[in-house]
């Protein structure tokens, strides 16, 4: 929570310093609502998400090239966490598809969120409610692993879910 | 053509680099890479005073019209005429040059600078274009583009592009900036900085706002700016991701790309956010719109045939599926750009592994390659149709390149220390 507060203070001054035009403060501290029950783990108990022995922990699903097919390797995590919002109703997720670098920006942008949709429409068969899941494209702007290469563009090639409060 | 030029066949490949010094904000550098073959030979003498101001006029000048591939600089030798009576023509015409600039500056009481300039047609001794003019110190710059454009229309008919502006992205390190400079690189000013991607800038049709794409807030959403006045606007931000935006030609709404009912498809709004409907109509991705000059139709690029491609469907008031497929040859057609005339457009091919920028016409359907770089994106046609605007690499680093429509004379435009991508050239000023 402290971490939080620096950065949107940090953001708040930047943006005073330069007559540059800067997102506004509002739209930095929006979404950066913190569930506070879900993320403070005193002692040992880790929240359910947090649990580096839970599926719930993995957040990432990866792609074959120019596929957002969902390799039935992630189904197992992709219906767990399906789980976890339908016995959460308050738990929201926003779904990020991700693509590599070769290619058109706006065409990948597009591909990301055909990754994405592939990970939401998953979630919705599996019991989690649509008011639940925003999935979105960060094409190619934010790669994971930068690099000119097929280990780069693999890991690239993903779609994450985070939780609201994350 | 009121006058014929002496073709001139140029052998060698033609290297200029543009060595003013760097403004604080360092501009764009711009070299050239070959030129056309035939390049008409023009002598542009330093005007009197010139050296008292803080900008040489006729070097921004002649810097223009040589960037066109247009033109070549024919040495003036120390020759220094300032008015038609002061002109030997067989001096010129012993150096080959078939037109002439002269003119004029004077530094005024006020700290205005009077500017007199004319064209000169060599063979036939007479004035082909000229004026007279004050401006101000600070516009300068603008006055020596002006005198270009008249230069370059009188002489080739086609109308110039000197005094336009151009949009960018940089990255330096994690910062992003949306830039606007002169077409030539010069005063470039951030529009919108911050440490998160921005893509996809797109000039309103009057030159005075850029619609874009920011992930400022975890997902694309589209804003447009007021250049003038820096205020923002987000005009697409539905839940899912917003992107793609396209000015239709009279301004008042937009093409954007959506996915709020579920897959990426073209969607039109107004320029304040407002009134949005559906426009294409597909299972697959229908994106990155670009209208048509007369605004009753779009290109786009959609996956509907199994690999992206690109079509175009008309722009009526209702949602439609139709849509006629343009390009046949490869497996990824991608990122189209209407020509202001209407009767061809530029994009991107994926070519042997390479991505590189093409042309097409509407009516023959013949799909010329006029690039040969590993990677370039984003094409975009100056308004005068003769130059395309665009991104590629050179040893990692994302610069801007120009190439001529007929693929005869490129120049780079790069960028003192960063990565630059994502141009948009802007449309002609209001005035003229």
């Amino acid at each position: 929570m402290k971490k939080i507060l620096g950065v949107l203070i940090i953001s708040l001054l930047s943006a005073c310093a330069s007559q540059t035009t800067k997102p506004s403060a509002e739209a930095v501290a929006n979404d950066e609502v913190i569930d506070s029950s879900a993320v403070e783990s005193d002692g040992v108990d880790f929240h359910p998400l947090q649990d580096p022995n839970s599926i719930l922990s993995q957040r990432s699903v990866y792609y074959d090239f120019d596929s957002y097919a969902l390799k039935s390797e992630y189904r197992e995590l992709v219906v767990a966490h399906a789980q976890y919002l339908r016995d959460n109703a308050n738990a929201k997720v926003l779904l990020q598809g991700n693509t590599d670098e070769r290619g058109s920006r706006e065409y990948n942008l597009a591909l990301g969120q055909r990754r994405a949709d592939s990970v939401k429409n998953m979630m919705l068969l599996s019991g989690a409610r649509e008011r639940q899941i925003e999935s979105v494209s960060l094409g190619e702007e934010k790669p994971r692993v930068s690099g000119h290469n097929e280990a780069a563009w693999r890991e690239n090639r993903r779609t994450d879910i985070i939780y609201q409060g994350e | 053509m009121p006058i014929q030029f002496r073709p001139f066949f140029c052998s060698i490949w033609f290297l200029v680099l543009w060595l003013i010094s760097a403004p604080l904000h360092a501009g764009l550098d711009i070299e050239i890479f070959g030129g056309g073959t035939t390049r008409t030979p023009i002598a542009i003498v330093p005007f009197s005073d010139e050296d008292k101001l803080q900008q040489s006029v006729t070097t921004i000048v002649g810097a223009d019209l040589e960037r066109s591939g247009l033109f070549k600089l024919i040495d003036s030798d120390g020759l220094r005429p300032y008015a038609p009576v002061e002109i030997v023509y067989s001096d010129w015409t012993q150096r080959g040059a078939s037109a002439l600039v002269i003119g004029r500056t004077a530094l005024m009481l006020n700290g205005m600078v009077e500017i007199e300039f004319r064209l000169m047609d060599v063979a036939r001794k007479e004035q082909l274009a000229g004026f007279l003019t004050v401006v101000s110190k600070t516009q300068l710059r603008a006055a020596a583009h002006r005198i270009a454009d008249i230069i370059y229309e009188t002489l080739t008919g086609d109308v110039g592009v000197f005094s336009t502006r151009i949009a960018y992205v940089v990255k330096q390190g994690k910062k992003y900036a949306l830039q606007v400079a002169d077409a030539d690189g010069f005063n470039a000013h951030s529009i919108m900085e911050y440490s998160e991607p921005i893509i996809s800038p797109a000039w309103s049709p009057d030159g005075s706002q850029l619609a874009y794409v920011s992930f400022e807030n975890k997902k694309p959403i589209v804003y447009v700016q007021t250049l003038r006045t820096r205020e923002r606007k987000a005009i697409a931000n539905f839940k899912g991701s917003n992107s793609a935006p396209a000015w239709s030609p009279d301004g008042k709404r937009l093409a954007v790309v959506l996915s709020v009912f579920g897959n990426s498809q073209i969607y039109l709004i107004n320029a304040d956010g407002s009134g949005m409907k559906r426009l294409s109509r597909s299972s697959g991705i229908d994106t990155e719109p670009s209208f048509s000059p007369d605004g009753r139709s779009i290109i786009f690029t959609s996956d509907r045939g199994g690999s992206p491609q690109i079509y175009r469907m008309s722009v009526t008031e209702t949602e439609s599926g139709m849509a006629e497929r343009l390009t046949f040859e490869g497996n990824y057609n991608v990122s189209p750009d209407f020509n202001q005339d209407g009767k061809s457009f530029t994009f991107i091919t994926r070519n042997n592994g390479q991505f590189n920028v093409a042309v097409q016409e509407f009516g023959s359907r013949q799909m010329q390659i006029l690039t040969n770089s590993r990677y370039d994106e984003s094409p975009s046609f100056a308004p005068n149709g003769k130059m395309i605007l665009y991104a590629t690499e050179i040893g990692g680093r994302g610069i801007l390149s120009a190439v001529s429509k007929d693929g005869q004379t490129r120049q780079n435009l790069s960028i003192q220390a960063g990565d630059i991508r994502e141009p948009a050239w802007g449309p002609l000023p209001k005035e003229n």
